[in-house]
Formats: C-alpha cells, sequence, structure tokens
C-alpha cells in the first residue's frame, strides 16, 4: 500500500473520475449562463453570483473527496449502521430545530451555510441496506427481509415527506432498481412502474376505456400463452391481475383528489396537459419546453440564451439547470450531458458488477439507483414526460448540498472499488 | 439470473436515455412552435407610432394638426407615497377614483405598467410634471390627437378613430398585417383616402425583458429595430378663407357646392351642409359623439358633394347643347317652337334658337334637342332608332363623368345614374320596348338622370375649358407644398367635342347671367364675366325643389367653375346662383360687392327634415342651424385648440 504503484490514485477508476469533472466542470458554466446578465456582466468568479458560490461547494468537493479516498474503506461498512442512526436522529431533530423555509423545515442554518440532511440520507440509507443485506443468509426473495429492507427506506423516506421534500422521499422508491438486482423479485418493480403508469392515464383516459383496453391486453396474454399452461390457474391469475389494475385506476382517482395536496395534483395534471395552470403550475414546464426547444440542433450559443436568464424558467440554475444547456447548446448539448450521465450511470453498472463484496456491489447499485432516479425524473420534467418534482439533476444543479451528497455518495463508491482486490471475496 | 438482471438494468438505463433524447430531437429540432415561442417571451416589441401628416390648406394656412397629449402610466411595484391626497390633488382625482385605478393596474400586474389616466394636455403635463418626481412608478407616454384650425369641411377631412374589427379581418383577407387591435385608422374623408400617406410608418423597437417585464435592454443591439417614419403631410387645394365664406353662405341650409379650378382641376371649397365640428370626433369623446351625430336625421356624416343625388336640372341642357351640336343635330341656328310640347316653357315665347333656348332655359326647346339627338340616325323603326340614338347620346354624356366615379381624393364617391340602353332595357323589360316618348324626361336633366354636386361642378370646369377636364381632386401637392399630387390628378381627359361648340353655348351662358331672365337682376354679381345655368332639381311631390346652379368665371381664362344644390332652394335663380356668384367674386376679388344679395342668402332658412312633406317656407328664422346646436353641446368640456 505504500508503494507508489499502489497508491489510491493508481487505483480508482479514473473514467469515472473523468466523467464527474466533466459534469461538474459543464454544470458550472452552464450555472453562470442561467443567470447571465448581458446588461451587466458578472465574472463567473463572483463571490455573490451562483456560479461564484458553486465553485467554492466545487473547491470544497475536493477537500471532501480527499478525506473520503484517506478514510479507511471499513469505515462505511462498519458504521453503517450507526450512520444511518445517526441521519435519522438528524432528520428528526431538523424537523424542530430546521429553519424555515417556504413553510419546509428540512435545512439546518448555521451562519450562511445550509445543510439538508435529506441529502445525505440517500447515502446513509443505501450504507445501511447494503450492510443487511450483506450479513450472511439474508435474501431478498424472502419475506422477512424484504420487510426489513422495507423497514430501512421508510422511515426516512416519511420523515423527509414530512418535512415536505417530497422529492427527496421518492428518491428512495429508485432504489428499488437496487433492491432488484440483489433478487428482489421483477414484480415488486413491475408493480411499481404499472402503478405510476395507471395514476397518469386515470387522469387523462377516462376509466371504462383503461378497463377496456387492459382486458385487450389480458386477451393478448391468455391467447399467446402455451397451451399447456392454459390452466385454470392462469386464468384465475390473469383475472386478478386484472382487476387489480382495475382497482388501481379507481384508486388512481381517489389518491389524486382525495391524497394529493392541491399543489401535488396540479403537477401531475400539468404533465398531461401543460396549458391546464398556463400561469401556476404548468408555467414551469411551458417555459422549460419554450426554453429547450427553442435552442435548436446547436443551441443560441454559450450565455445567448434568452429563456433561461430573465427567470422565465423558474428554479433556472437548479432544478430547471437543464433548460440552459436546452437552449444554448441546442440538441447537440443535450446530447452531450445525457451521453456523459449515460456512460456515468453505465460505468458505474460495470464497477458495481465487478465487486468483490456484496456490501460493495449493493453499495454500488445503491448509487446507480440514486443516479438513475434523479436523471429521470429531472430531465423527465424540463421536456414534460415527468411530472415536476423538485429534485436536481447530480452534478449540473447549482447548490452545495446536493453536489456534496453527489461526491460523497460517487467517491465512496470509488474508494470500495479501489480497495476491491484487498478484500477476499465473500459471495 | 443476475446476469440477466444486470442486463435488464442496463437496457432499462439505455431506453430512458433514447426515450428522452427522442423527445428532445422532436422538441428541437422538429418542432418549431417553440423558438417562435421564445421570442414572444423574451423579447417585447414595442411600437412607436409617428405623428400623422398634418394638412394645410393652398395659402399654407394649416387646417389640421396634431395636439401632444400625454398619458400616464402606473407600474405598481414601483409605487412609493407618501401623501396620497397630495397626488390626488395634484391630478385632479377623488381618493376614490385613485384607489380603484390603483387597483385596477396592480390586479393588471404589479410590474408591468399600466394606463392610468389618458390624454393630459400640454397645459396640464408642465404642471404636473416637476411635482410627479417625488412619485416614483408613475411614467409618461406621449400620445396625440387631431386638432383643426377650422369648424368646416369636417366631411371633406373625416376622422381618425379605431380600427374596427372588420376592417382586421379585411385586411387579413389581403394578405397585410400593418393595423393590429387598438391602432387607429383613418376612417373617412381625406383622412381614410390618404392613410397610408398620412400615418407614416410605425417603428418597432424589440427590447428583452424579463418574466416580471423589467426592460433588459435593446434585442440584438437594436439591429433589427425599424425607426418610425413620420405621416406626410398633405397640401390641399382647398381656400380656407373662401371655404369658410361659402359655408357661412350655407348657415340653416342643407345642400352642398363645389368649386374647382378648371384649368388643374383642383377642389377650391366643398360644402356639405349641415355638417359638424371636427373636433367632435378627435379625442377622448369620440365614441360618445359618433353616436350622437351618426343618429342626427339631418344626416349629418353624409358628405354630399360626392354622395348626394340629384337630379342636374336645366343645368344639364349644357350638355345637351354641345351633345346636340357635335351630333350634328342641330346648329347654334336652329329654330324649333313649343307646339305639342307637354312641357312648361317659362320663356315667353313661341320659337327661339339655341342662344335664346339657353339663355332662357327653353324647355320645348331642348325636348325637341334630345328627340333630333335620339332620332338622328338611319334606323325608320321609332323603337330601333331609339336605340341607335340613345346609345350614342350616353356614351357622349359619360364622357362628362356623369354616371362614372370621377375618381375624386375621398372615399366613398358615388356613381350617380346616366340611364343608357342597357338600363331601360332592364326597366322596360326587353329591347326595343321603349322609345323616345319614354324617355324625353332625362332630355332636360330630370327622369332617371342623378348626378352629384361633384360632377356638376365638373361640368362646369369642362365647359370653362371648352371641352376637357382634369379629374377634381383636393390633394395637390403630397410631402412638401411643391410636392406633386397623385399621378391621376395630372391627366387631361377630353370629351371629344369640337371647342366651338362650346363657344356657342358659352356665349348664351355669359348672357343667361348678364342679361337675365333666369336669375333675378338683383342676385347677379355683374364684374366677375361669370357665364352660368341654373337648375330646378325636381323633389318629390309635395316638396319645394332643389335650386341648382353652375357657373364659372371670368368667361375668358377662367379661373373658378362652380356647382351649387341648395336643397328646397325652389328653383336655380333664387337660391343657387346668387351663392355661386358671390363666392365666385369672392374668390376672384377677395371681397363681396352685393351686399345685399350676401345678407339675403345668409338669412334664408331652407333647412327641413328629410322627406318632410311641408312646403311652404318655415315661419321659424332661428339664427342658428339646429343639428350644430345640439352638436356644440358636446364640445363643452374639451380643451379647444381651435386658433381663431
Amino acid at each position: 500500500m505504500a508503494s507508489r504503484n499502489n497508491s489510491i490514485l493508481n487505483r480508482i477508476d479514473w473514467l469515472t473520475v473523468s466523467l464527474y469533472i466533466a459534469c461538474v466542470v459543464i454544470g458550472w458554466l452552464n450555472i453562470y449562463a442561467a443567470v447571465y446578465n448581458p446588461e451587466q456582466p458578472i465574472s463567473i468568479f463572483n463571490f455573490d453570483t451562483n456560479s461564484g458560490k458553486q465553485l467554492v461547494w466545487m473547491g470544497l468537493s475536493v477537500l471532501l473527496i480527499i478525506a473520503i479516498l484517506v478514510i479507511d474503506y471499513r469505515f462505511w461498512e462498519t458504521f453503517g449502521f450507526f450512520i444511518y442512526g445517526f441521519v435519522i436522529f438528524l432528520l428528526v431533530a431538523v424537523l424542530f430545530l430546521g429553519a424555515d423555509i417556504k413553510g419546509s423545515h428540512s435545512w439546518f442554518k448555521i451562519g450562511p451555510v445550509g445543510f439538508q440532511p435529506a441529502e445525505v440520507a440517500k447515502m446513509a440509507t443505501i450504507l445501511a441496506i447494503a450492510k443487511y443485506l450483506s450479513t450472511p443468509g439474508t435474501n431478498m426473495a424472502r419475506f422477512k427481509d424484504q420487510l426489513n429492507v422495507a423497514i430501512f427506506i421508510l422511515i426516512p423516506m416519511v420523515l423527509i415527506r414530512v418535512s415536505s421534500e417530497t422529492g427527496q422521499a421518492l428518491v428512495l422508491v429508485g432504489l428499488m432498481l437496487m433492491l432488484y438486482r440483489e433478487g428482489l423479485p421483477g414484480i415488486f418493480p413491475s408493480i411499481v412502474i404499472v402503478a405510476a403508469t395507471l395514476l397518469i392515464l386515470s387522469q387523462t383516459v377516462d376509466t371504462l376505456k383503461i378497463a377496456i383496453g387492459l382486458a385487450v391486453v389480458a386477451g393478448i396474454v391468455i391467447f399467446f400463452l402455451p397451451r399447456y399452461q392454459r390452466t385454470r390457474r392462469t386464468f384465475v391469475a390473469v383475472g386478478l391481475v386484472y382487476a387489480g389494475c382495475v382497482g388501481m385506476v379507481l384508486a388512481a382517482d381517489f389518491f389524486i383528489n382525495d391524497v394529493l395536496e392541491p399543489h401535488q395534483r396540479s403537477r401531475i395534471e400539468v404533465l398531461i396537459d401543460p396549458n391546464s395552470h398556463k400561469r401556476g403550475a404548468g408555467w414551469n414546464v411551458i417555459q422549460s419546453k419554450i426554453a429547450i426547444g427553442s435552442g435548436g440542433i446547436f443551441g443560441k450559443g454559450f450565455l445567448q440564451g434568452t429563456q433561461t436568464k430573465f427567470d422565465f424558467v423558474p428554479e433556472q440554475s437548479t432544478d430547471f439547470i437543464f433548460c440552459t444547456v436546452g437552449e444554448e447548446h441546442g440538441f447537440f448539448g443535450s446530447l452531450v450531458v445525457i451521453g456523459l450521465l449515460l456512460s456515468l450511470i453505465l460505468r458505474l453498472v460495470f464497477l458495481a458488477e465487478r465487486q468483490r463484496t456484496r456490501f460493495a456491489r449493493i453499495y454500488g447499485y445503491g448509487v446507480v439507483s440514486v443516479f438513475f432516479f434523479h436523471f429521470l425524473v429531472n430531465i423527465g420534467m424540463t421536456i414534460g414526460l415527468m411530472p415536476v418534482i423538485g429534485i436536481p439533476l447530480p452534478f449540473f444543479s447549482y447548490g452545495g448540498s446536493g453536489l456534496w451528497s453527489f461526491t460523497i455518495l460517487l467517491f465512496i463508491f470509488l474508494k470500495l472499488d479501489a480497495q476491491r482486490s484487498f478484500i477476499m471475496s465473500r459471495v | 439470473m443476475q446476469e440477466v438482471k444486470k442486463r435488464i438494468i442496463q437496457g432499462v438505463v439505455v431506453l430512458v436515455a433514447i426515450i428522452y433524447l427522442a423527445k428532445l430531437f422532436y422538441l428541437q429540432v422538429i418542432d418549431e412552435g417553440y423558438s417562435e415561442a421564445a421570442v414572444d417571451n423574451a423579447i417585447e416589441q414595442v411600437v412607436q407610432i409617428p405623428y400623422r401628416g398634418q394638412i394645410y390648406d393652398r395659402k399654407g394656412q394649416l387646417i389640421v394638426y396634431n395636439t401632444p397629449t400625454y398619458d400616464i402610466y402606473v407600474t405598481p411595484k414601483k409605487v412609493k407615497i407618501q401623501d396620497t391626497l397630495r397626488l390626488c390633488n395634484l391630478l385632479g382625482l377623488s381618493k376614490f377614483q385613485f384607489d380603484s385605478m390603483f387597483t385596477i393596474a396592480r390586479t393588471y400586474s404589479k410590474f408591468k405598467p399600466s394606463l392610468f389616466m389618458r390624454q393630459l394636455s400640454v397645459e396640464d403635463f408642465a404642471r404636473v410634471q416637476d411635482a410627479m418626481v417625488d412619485y416614483p412608478g408613475f411614467t409618461f407616454e406621449t400620445n396625440a390627437f387631431r386638432t383643426y384650425n377650422t369648424t368646416a369641411m369636417a366631411n371633406t377631412l373625416g376622422y381618425v378613430a379605431e380600427v374596427s374589427p372588420k376592417q382586421l379581418e379585411e385586411q387579413e383577407e389581403a394578405g397585410e398585417d400593418y393595423y393590429r387591435q387598438g391602432d387607429y385608422i383613418g376612417k373617412s374623408g381625406l383622412e381614410r383616402f390618404y392613410e397610408d400617406i398620412l400615418r407614416g410608418r410605425r417603428g418597432v423597437k424589440y427590447i428583452m425583458k424579463d418574466v416580471h417585464g423589467v426592460v433588459k435592454g435593446p434585442w440584438k443591439g437594436g439591429e433589427m429595430d425599424v425607426s418610425p417614419v413620420a405621416g406626410k403631410n398633405l397640401y390641399t387645394s382647398i381656400d380656407l378663407d373662401l371655404q369658410q365664406y361659402a359655408d357661412s353662405l350655407f348657415v340653416n341650409k342643407s345642400g352642398s357646392m363645389v368649386a374647382i379650378d378648371p384649368a388643374t382641376g383642383e377642389i377650391l371649397a366643398m360644402v356639405s351642409s349641415p355638417s359638424y365640428d371636427p373636433k367632435l370626433l378627435a379625442g377622448r369623446n369620440y365614441s360618445k359623439n359618433y353616436a350622437r351625430l351618426a343618429l342626427n336625421p339631418y344626416n349629418l356624416l353624409l358628405n354630399r358633394a360626392l354622395q348626394g343625388l340629384y337630379r342636374p336640372g336645366s343645368t344639364f341642357k349644357t350638355v345637351e347643347t354641345v351633345v346636340g351640336l357635335e351630333e350634328g343635330a342641330i346648329t347654334p341656328g336652329t329654330v324649333l317652337g313649343h307646339s305639342g310640347i307637354r312641357m312648361n316653357c317659362h320663356c315667353g315665347r313661341s320659337s327661339s334658337d339655341l342662344h335664346t333656348a339657353i339663355q332662357r332655359s327653353c324647355n320645348p326647346y331642348f325636348y325637341h334637342v334630345f328627340r333630333r339627338i335620339i332620332y338622328h340616325n338611319d334606323e325608320r323603326d321609332p323603337f330601333k332608332a331609339s336605340k341607335v340614338g340613345l346609345q350614342k347620346w350616353s356614351e357622349r354624356v359619360a364622357k362628362f363623368g356623369i354616371g362614372q366615379k370621377l375618381g375624386v381624393d375621398l372615399p366613398y364617391e358615388k356613381k350617380g345614374l346616366l340611364p343608357d340602353v342597357e338600363y331601360y332595357n332592364k326597366r322596360n323589360k326587353g329591347e326595343y320596348s321603349w322609345k323616345f316618348s319614354n324617355i324625353y324626361s332625362v332630355g332636360i336633366g330630370e327622369g332617371e338622370l342623378l348626378v352629384t354636386p361633384l360632377k356638376l361642378a365638373n361640368v362646369a370646369a369642362i365647359i370653362a375649358n371648352r371641352g376637357w377636364y382634369i379629374p377634381p381632386h383636393i390633394v395637390r401637392a403630397i410631402g412638401s407644398p411643391k410636392g406633386e399630387p397623385l399621378p391621376e390628378f395630372k391627366v387631361k381627359h377630353s370629351v371629344d367635342i369640337e371647342q366651338r361648340h362650346f363657344e356657342t353655348l358659352i356665349s348664351a351662358m355669359y348672357d343667361a347671367i348678364n342679361s337675365p331672365v333666369t336669375v333675378p337682376a338683383r342676385y347677379v354679381v355683374r364684374d366677375i364675366e361669370a357665364c352660368g345655368k341654373t337648375g330646378t332639381s325636381q323633389n318629390k311631390k309635395g316638396q319645394d325643389d332643389n335650386s341648382v346652379f353652375i357657373c364659372f368665371a371670368p368667361r375668358n381664362n377662367p379661373k373658378i367653375a362652380i356647382a351649387t344644390v341648395v336643397d328646397y332652394g325652389r328653383w336655380g335663380g333664387v337660391t343657387a346662383a346668387p351663392i355661386s356668384m358671390l363666392v365666385a367674386e369672392r374668390y376672384l376679388k377677395g371681397y363681396t360687392t352685393n351686399k345685399a344679395a350676401e345678407a339675403e342668402m345668409k338669412a334664408k332658412y331652407l333647412l327641413r327634415l328629410p322627406n318632410a312633406p311641408n312646403s311652404k317656407p318655415k315661419p321659424d328664422t332661428t339664427k342658428q342651424q339646429k343639428p350644430l346646436v345640439a352638436a356644440k353641446k358636446v364640445t363643452g368640456p374639451l380643451v379647444s385648440h381651435t386658433k381663431p
């Protein structure tokens, strides 16, 4: 370990690090562009602007990375539960001690510095689940383990939801991907996807048509079943699934109209018809699509956007940063950014698969899940394919908490990956 | 199994990326609606409306100009008021008014300026301007309304008003896009005819604004901006003094007078009475006043000079004369008797030659003239002969502009009616179904024949010119006093009749005035060498006839040709003739010699509601015209910018 060849710098996955650096730097330039005012040009390094502050967060991230790379890799596995417990404590504490920002108590404020425990909750939850599932004898196909894991996820989820950070709470649903890889039967994520789809469908198409449509699907399934499987049992199963789906549609109506709060309901309605709340919730989506759509193939050029500046797109340097990319760099820019994030995620899948410990692999897939969910929802909402859920685009969005939490998440995994050869495989 | 799950996860991630890129490709590359929306959004067009062109008379007197006004706009977000009451006093508002206006503005937008008060006069603006510095959030924008130096010529000048939805539709059908909702457009008179010239061209500035409407500077450094082009001035041929003098003779009368400079076709004066004060349709009381004017039974918005249709009466004998001579139907020496004719004659003779017939306006003589014109051909059958004859006659008469549009530079000119073969075929349902005896009254300017005062004035100008005319027009120069009129107002039109025939006619017209029979001697203005012809245009039964007169002066090298129609003026010699000659004298000499006639004409009260059956002169001698009394009441609250 002391030898130069064995240095962490030689063993870390530089491809991932390069992708990380590319994302952060491109994100930083776009944060500058998002609030750039041609009448009063301010330097990208000005600390009064978002870009200047982001630079500070980026600098501090380097310190964080160094710290993570120095800390012994066994720390995370050993203290997994402890970290989890501590974060749960913070999530509870923030409800009582947190600063009131737009009615949401999710931030600790210490002088000018804010800290959002929800951001690290992802990392803590993944650590705890990885630790739990790496215990020999656990099996995600078993109900007891499924229940335990569900509890690990639900506790922070509920707490984050109570602090009005719905988006951050939903991110934990994304961990389904990780659990699926670790043996959770495919039926669970399928149910989630079908439920979400039906939820949206129930708002566009009337219930009767959905019921008929589903019946057609069921008929096709039965038609293509091999003869030997056409037993009474299969028919009952298909019938039950069908009944379940129709029930879900009916429940969705109830859910949307009676459970969701008005602003959440409007976000779903807007996804279906952006023009329905032109100055309200739909405003964001319409403006965001106008900004991206006006970019064309090659965009308007760096700092030349008109939509993302001047506040047409709200949250233009945080949740809607992708608009700046789309407007100023066009389809080409979108391609580059999506390409970078896709490469990063696929690279992480590759890295996760080559881990020798279950803990490291589960953790790796946890990182993949989180990044993918953010990618899916954030870009999806800017182009109107997903409801507006306020979660940032990893490494691109402005904000210290976000950047740090993604950096910590990623580099813990890179540290684990760098040390993989020192570990005897336990799987 | 785990390998499969890995593949599935990779597949899902790649699939999502592909779906998103496809959607992005659609948004950014295929669907162009979004880039258009982006322009609307951040870049605001600021329209700069130039001043409309001014209108001058032939001596350079200003008739129509613009009065700048100031509109106050308020941006609620920026407003900080310490003392609302003081501000209210300053603007002349009550606290309640202020609050309600401010609330409306705030409801519209906190960030965008909204109209707070309209049309603050320059005086008010000067008074308020300095004090308003203490009240941030209130801004001024210049605007203008049309202002008039005269109360005359309302229908000639026309008015300006907001473009109507119908006009916007028409514009769209024509594939143009100049006017937008709320824009002003010339609606009638010169304002309409010369709209494109008067309005100038709107300028457009592109300004970048943020979502709060706060200006962030010019877009693309202003390279897309179009600077406004000021409207061009119109230099009319109207002699404002003459016009006002003519108007004064029409007080308490309805009717019309058109005076033309025959050499150029320039209209010197155009009276349409009764009328209204043009300033009533300028400024903020437009809609209220318009409704009142439109509902007035005296047809105040009708320009009788080109829309009033009259029978020409005996004035048409002038045209009949030269057509008859040119056709060879008569000669200057032709003597015709009165026998066997169902027409009254006031010439007091049993037969006369052409000269006397014109001078004395002999109906039987012109009955024969028309008959000779109609039957002056080789056809034996009277029906066929009538057709051929009328065909030739109507072609000749049409060259005088009768039954045609003269193309004056005013909108809504009426064609009138010149009955021709086609017309009678249609009316009598079939060819050869009519002959001279069915149509003879046309020959003395009655029957179906309909003309406008403008056409009659043009006939007078044609006679004055001995056979040609330039289409009558009001604008003699566009842009500068030495500019050019529209090209069509430089073209001479010949009526294709020999000059000597006109000389024959003119010598009789000269005697008609200067050895008068049809015009009472006390009304004649002697030393201007006027040549004229009276007419009596028949009205409905039970109504007094209309008095018609055409003339020009002096006999040689004429300077002015006039046609006058006075409704219910009974016969040509007693109202239309004296008025015409007074106007001619005023134009030629600059003063009036026949003061008695002037006083008598001004005092005449001939105003009747249209279709009133009463034929007796009214005992009522109210000094002022009734419709104008009603109209003038509205004038009160308007600030008058008229210079006396």
